[in-house]
């Protein structure tokens, strides 16, 4: 009794709410750190403002709406990313989850006239509550376990919204008219009704997910997601409520995928039992892998290879057959090779290269020297 | 201090813990015996990562079976493990101030008591280094800082001595020295390494086979017959 007192003392001073701890000592390399701290975030703002507004200029509708799908499928990677790569719980679930945002932001679409971010917003906390239960045997098991009874989960979801159908403006809590001749599209915000504008609206829409996630990784819960990925029984020991934490990462992954699932109802602006597949999960969680799970970057990376590859095979009229077996041998290497996904092995096979070229270029210097 | 009475635990066939007794009354405490005694599972028990099957753990007066094994860390039960547990791409301040964090102390005090703790193990490097550029020796410091920072009640340390060279161990063992002193906890030692056991406690308590073989001033226990028994053909050799 009289220690539980001593105990809430300790916490008594924390009235002024929490936020991430005050810097310690204002070590040396202090400033020098926080100029080289803020040239990336200018460096990335740029680079998204020149994309923002070359991209539709430059590339034919086609391209543009690959990359919408590239900027879309971001979140979703970045999702499966804090999971697998943050905290190493892998779920075969979230193509699913995708899914069930997006029937989720359909309905919402018919049925009310809501402005598209308050359903983007709904669809997100919907289907927040809704993967969460997804998350649950992470609890109990992990590894090759939670992997396979998420894909079974998965698939389960994905037979039940074959069966109920994506809503197509009918009435009914499905939404579902199967005597409809003339299927009304789902809507788009009406500051992006065209292809280029929706582009731009989704790379908004995706920026302020990633924000989300960098606040989290950078505070209480990136840290104690570190330390359960190092160890659970390490985490305990520090004071971690790891069943909180686990259940807070598949929290926020399903919230940003299901706004990523209202961003696809609003690209495909009609969606049916095939726009979604179980195989999505698997192939989701081989782009993730080969972009490297670790980083933020590394999920821009895999939505690349997941969208924008495929668009381009397809425009060259390549089956994408081609790109299951590429997938299949990338995760192979990096599995093997360089498990931290191509934007880290990236640099060093260039600098490898640059290595490799001066070496050469140097060479005729390096035999004409003994000479001397 | 810590009373443990008739303490069982079995994973299957396996009874690691077999009706241990003990009390740890203060200061830095040795547990010793040969390996596979149940040492480490003892300190499992504490931390709540095994739930044995009877038993009875009274700490500081309050029954410890019985609190969330997340809350025992905040309430006070520290420990390091045998085996490294560094999460790389932590700082070394970030990583000694994670059970601060979840515990909610916050502005100032947590500051003082994370940099304090740092300071104590005599870890003479900066806060925000990552823990990945550290060598063995300060990783493991970095870890009895952590067991140690804030109010800790009851430390436990497992081996924490293992594998570092003479010096570092010398090192070590002045920190292990100053712990109860410092920060007022009572502190239980294991380790095979007997000087630093008997350089660190006064008293020391002998486990085999998951029972209680000897306890008392630690000398005395290193000289007793039965100790000398439990450990022949071991690799242990006792002075
Ligand atoms: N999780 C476990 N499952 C089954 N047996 C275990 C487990 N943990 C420890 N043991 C067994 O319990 C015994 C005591 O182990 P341990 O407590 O690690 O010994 P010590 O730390 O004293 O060397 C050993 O025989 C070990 O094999
Ligand atoms: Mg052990």
């Amino acid at each position: 009794m009289k220690t539980e007192t001593g105990a809430r003392t300790e916490e008594a001073p924390s009235g002024a709410a929490g936020g991430p701890g005050a810097a310690p000592g204002r070590g040396r390399g202090a400033r020098a750190l926080d100029a080289r701290s803020l040239v990336r975030p200018a460096v990335i703002a740029v680079l998204v403002i020149c994309f923002l507004l070359f991209i539709p200029s430059i590339f034919s509708l086609y391209y543009v709406d690959a990359w919408t799908q590239v900027a879309i499928y971001s979140i979703v990677t970045l999702g499966l990313g804090v999971l697998v790569g943050r905290v190493g719980m892998v779920s075969l679930g979230q193509g699913a989850v995708l899914a069930m945002g997006a029937w989720v932001a359909a309905r919402l679409l018919f049925a009310t006239g809501l402005p598209f971010p308050v359903v983007l917003l709904a669809a997100g906390l919907i289907t927040m509550v809704l993967g969460t239960l997804v998350g649950l045997p992470a609890l109990r098991m992990s590894g090759l376990y939670l992997a396979l009874i998420t894909l079974m989960l998965a698939g389960a979801i994905t037979v039940a919204l074959a069966t109920i159908n994506f809503p197509n403006g009918g009435n009914g809590f499905t939404g579902y008219d199967g005597s409809t001749v003339h299927i009304p599209p789902i809507r788009r915000p009406s500051i992006a009704t065209t292809d280029p504008a929706f582009f731009r609206y989704s790379v908004v829409a995706a920026i302020l997910m990633f924000l989300l996630v960098l606040v989290h990784l950078r505070g209480r819960p990136g840290r104690a997601w570190a330390a359960i990925r190092q160890s659970e029984s390490a985490a305990l020991a520090g004071g971690i409520n790891t069943t909180l934490y686990k259940l807070w990462a598949f929290a926020l992954a399903s919230f940003i995928t299901g706004v990523a699932g209202g961003l696809v109802a609003g690209s495909y602006r009609y969606l049916n039992s095939l726009t979604f597949s179980t195989q999505d999960s698997i192939t989701l969680l081989a782009v993730v892998l080969m972009g490297g799970a670790y980083s933020m970057t590394g999920a821009v990376v895999a939505a690349i290879l997941l969208k924008f590859l495929q668009a381009l095979l397809n425009d060259w009229g390549v089956s994408p057959d081609w790109l299951t077996i590429l997938f299949g041998i990338g995760v192979l290497q990096v599995l093997t090779t360089a498990p931290r996904g191509i934007v880290e092995q990236m640099p060093k096979d260039l600098a490898r290269l640059w290595r490799l070229l001066r070496g050469v270029a140097a060479r005729p210097a390096a035999a004409r020297e003994p000479a001397e | 201090m810590i009373e443990v009475s008739d303490l069982t635990v079995r994973f299957g066939g396996v009874i690691p813990l077999d009706g241990m007794s003990v009390t740890f009354e203060r200061g830095t405490c040795g547990l010793i015996g040969p390996n596979g005694a149940g040492k480490t599972t003892f300190f499992n028990v504490l931390s709540g990562f095994v739930k044995p099957v009877s038993g009875q753990i009274t700490a500081f007066g309050e029954d410890l079976l019985k609190m969330a094994h997340y809350r025992r860390a905040r309430w006070g039960v520290r420990r390091t493990f045998q085996t490294e547990q560094a999460i790389e791409e932590l700082s070394v301040y970030e990583k000694v101030g994670l059970i601060h964090e979840q515990s909610k102390v916050t502005g100032s005090s947590r500051r003082e008591d994370v940099l304090g703790a740092i300071d104590f193990v005599k870890l003479d490097i900066d806060p925000n280094a990552k823990v990945r550029t550290l060598g063995a020796a300060q990783r493991r410091l970095v870890e009895v800082a952590r067991a140690v920072v804030g109010k800790p009640r009851l430390v436990l340390l497992d081996e924490p001595a293992a594998g570092l060279p003479e010096e570092e161990t010398e090192l070590l063992s002045e920190v292990i020295r100053a712990i109860p002193e410092h920060m007022g906890a009572l502190v239980i030692l294991v380790d095979h390494d007997m000087s630093l056991v008997s350089s660190c406690c006064e008293v020391t308590a002998v486990l085999d086979f998951g029972r209680l073989i000897a306890s008392g001033p630690t000398d005395e226990v290193l000289r007793d017959e039965r100790v000398m028994r439990a450990y022949l053909g071991t690799e242990e050799v006792m002075a």
